[in-house]
């Protein structure tokens, strides 16, 4: 049963709908230790990763909310979640595999074959397990590995285990833990030494099933003097009902080489998207996040840079837009751990239709750490008097000749900008798009051509009736 | 007598001060028409107030395009039925690319989707006449400009939009003499039996460069004088003070 404001929500987001899928696995909901047990059995797991798994849910169990964190403490009931659902037997290499009312779902979304051409690797994943996985036959002679995070774990057992868990253990927050618990799906990548792949590596997400939590798992290795762009989609279908989608994302950059993540954040706003994103820079390394977040109940989510080696680079580009129903609390975190690092985190807001956006950002500068750079702007657009945005930087800056800067705006569409617009025989609502995708410009201009058209796309759904 | 731009007994207030207090003024199609008066006289208030800025609220009076009332229009109806406003002060938008509004506004105008190509022709062949280069248009909407590149970009969007009445709110303010020759010969291209200009100015140096048909003059919300160039003259010799008292007198 949907209500009036489901149906309205629904015409804004075309993502919404839900498709009646075989389910060929599913499992009751609640969090029992039987539940890891079961996905243990079904992936065929060494004993390590079953009692990793079995710590992970206890971890949880005991663990607390941050106290910094707001809200969320009463929201979620855990007991009402399922942590198992996979309407796919297995990930299929070709698309024809796939089984076909999950190609629809992907064709419904605009996710189809042709856009592999611009792609080096494609993987769709559907609530618990990845339907589809697949990498460019040139990229997988160079060595490049890019599979599901469970065939990661079957293929290069040794790999996995050595960089698993390392930059986000279980003990980091409660929902790392609970992703450890319960990860199903994620990508598995590894790029050799000095291979530069150039493509994009993409995969989506979606969300079907009700009441559902999905925890896909990722890990990219990017080895010595290499490169690696990953990029990443959601959504999921409007229900009366909340989703729970907890991420981990381990990166590890190593010397000199450089790794982009690319994340266009996009799920109804029945979900809670409560994700761990971090990468580890060696030497020279560079890190480059640019993370989209346009979706979502509530997001928490701080993309972060360990500095581990001398000379990193690490860049966040964040751009939230939070719409009516929406919290995107996201932002990002840096922590100089060795000299000569510098880092850049950019971020940008919109809040409208009593949405709230949050910056949240950690730099940190240990004592080890001499002479490290860090520029921090933040900017905020608010578009009426009903929304609200905050800004919460923390620094902590210990190492020796740290120069920090710290940016901060506040802006609203200004009378004067929509007059002027205006004048030249634009529409209100046409003006008010304009000036907000002139606000996030210097963000979209980073993304590729799609999604730089995607979030345009999206941008201007939210921007529809937003102004009286 | 239709195809005017007409303005009858305007009465305009400002958070409920009266600042224009009964402007008449009839500029017909294929005219200049210049509106000058010393500082505070309410010139700026009745640019703004003829395209329709939400802070000036007309009490009295009408403005007529064409024989039509324009009050009840929206600022962007106005300006797609052909009103032109060459800001003052052009405001900065960030991020939004000159090419980018252009063609937006350009479609507003016509009312349709313009051909890309078609439209390209056009902006190059006006650029030109500005003497702008090709990256002009690639920069964010005023942004970093300075003053003189902010009023010839205003006058590039008058050269694209061909308006039917546009009002040049004292667009030769800040303008060194090589930029007011450029403004000068933008404005002077445009000039012809389809356009009625209205020129709002301090100074008379402008008119030196855009022969005006008629000048009048505003001081403290009425048109106290009107004439021919010759008046404008008169002024630049005299300054405003005779005029002044002569209408005290």
């Amino acid at each position: 049963m949907s209500t009036p404001v489901t149906e309205l929500l629904r015409s804004h987001y075309k993502e919404g709908f839900h498709d009646d899928l075989p389910i060929v696995r599913a499992v009751p909901k609640g969090l029992k230790h039987e539940v890891v047990d079961y996905i243990s059995d079904v992936k065929g797991e060494p004993d390590w990763m079953r009692e990793f798994r079995h710590r992970s849910l206890d971890l949880f169990l005991k663990q607390g909310l941050p106290d910094w964190l707001p809200g969320l403490r009463d929201e979620i009931d855990y007991n009402e979640i399922t942590y198992y659902v996979s309407p796919v037997e297995k990930p299929q290499r070709r698309w024809e595999d796939v089984p076909e009312e999950i190609r629809r779902t992907y064709d419904k979304l605009g996710i189809a074959k042709e856009e592999q051409k611009l792609l080096g690797g494609l993987g769709a994943q559907i609530d618990s397990e990845m339907a589809y996985h697949n990498i460019q036959e040139s990229l997988a002679k160079r060595g490049v590995v890019f599979l599901s995070c469970d065939e990661g774990l079957k293929q290069y057992p040794d790999l996995f285990r050595e960089y698993f868990s390392k930059a986000i253990p279980p003990e980091d927050n409660k929902f790392a833990a609970l992703n450890s618990a319960f990860w199903s799906g994620g990508s598995f990548v590894y790029i050799p030494k000095g291979v530069k792949c150039d493509i994009p590596l993409s995969v989506y997400f979606r969300i079907n099933a009700e009441q559902f939590g999905q925890f896909e798992r990722t890990l990219i290795i990017v080895d010595e003097d290499a490169f690696c762009h990953y990029v990443e989609g959601c959504s999921a279908p409007i229900y009366t009902t909340n989703s729970l989608h907890a991420a981990v994302v381990e990166i590890f950059v190593k010397n000199r080489a450089r790794c982009r993540y690319t994340t266009i954040q996009n799920w109804s706003t029945d979900v809670y998207n409560l994700v761990t994103k971090r990468a580890m820079l060696y030497e020279r390394a560079v890190m480059e996040w640019v993370d989209g977040n346009l979706g979502s109940k509530r997001t928490v989510k701080y993309p972060s840079c360990y500095f581990l080696g001398e000379g990193g680079h690490g860049e966040v580009l964040s751009l939230a837009s939070a719409d009516r129903g929406m919290w995107q609390d996201a932002g990002a975190k840096m922590v100089f751990m060795a000299p000569n690092c510098t880092g850049r985190i950019n971020s940008k807001s919109i809040s409208g239709r009593t949405g709230r956006a949050s910056y949240r950002g950690l730099v940190q500068v240990r004592p080890e750490a001499t002479n490290c750079r860090v520029q921090v702007n933040c900017d905020a657009l608010i578009l009426d008097e009903q929304s609200r945005s905050d800004t919460y930087p923390v620094m902590e800056i210990k190492g020796d000749l740290a120069t920090v800067e710290h940016e901060a705006s506040v802006s609203n569409v200004s009378e004067e900008q929509l007059f002027y617009l205006m004048s030249r025989g634009i529409k209100k609502e046409d003006a008010v798009s304009m000036i907000v995708n002139g606000f996030i410009e210097p963000i979209v201009k980073e993304l590729p051509m799609e999604f730089a058209v995607e979030i345009n796309r999206l941008i201007n759904l939210q921007m529809e009736g937003s102004v009286g | 007598m239709t195809d005017t731009f007409e303005i009858r007994d305007l009465h305009v207030s400002v958070e409920d001060k009266p600042i224009l207090k009964g402007v008449n003024l009839v500029v017909p199609k294929g005219q200049v028409h210049a509106l000058m008066g010393p500082n505070g006289s309410g010139k700026s208030t009745l640019a703004n107030t003829i395209l329709g800025h939400p802070k000036y609220t007309v009490t009295r009076g009408d403005i007529r395009m064409k024989g039509e009332s324009i009050l009840e229009w929206d600022t962007d109806e106005r300006a797609r039925r052909g009103l032109f406003l060459a800001f003052q002060y052009p405001c900065e938008v960030p991020g939004v690319r000159v090419s980018n509004f252009l063609r937006m506004a350009c479609n507003a105008r016509a009312g349709r989707e313009l051909d890309v190509m078609e439209f390209y022709e056009k902006l190059e062949e006006k650029m030109k006449k500005l003497d702008m280069d090709e990256r002009w248009v690639k920069r964010y909407l005023n942004e970093g400009f300075s003053g003189g590149e902010k009023k010839r970009n205003e006058i590039l969007q008058m050269l694209m939009l061909e308006p039917e009445f546009a009002v040049m709110d004292e667009t030769d303010s800040g303008l060194d003499i090589d930029a007011l020759k450029i403004v000068a010969h933008g404005v002077n291209e445009l000039r012809g039996p389809n356009i009625g200009i209205l020129i709002i100015t301090h100074y008379e140096r402008i008119l030196r460069y855009i022969q005006p048909d008629a000048v009048h003059i505003l001081v403290d919300g009425r048109i106290v004088k009107s004439g021919d160039a010759d008046l404008a003259t008169h002024l630049e010799q005299h300054g405003y003070d005779w005029i002044t008292k002569e209408v005290v007198a």
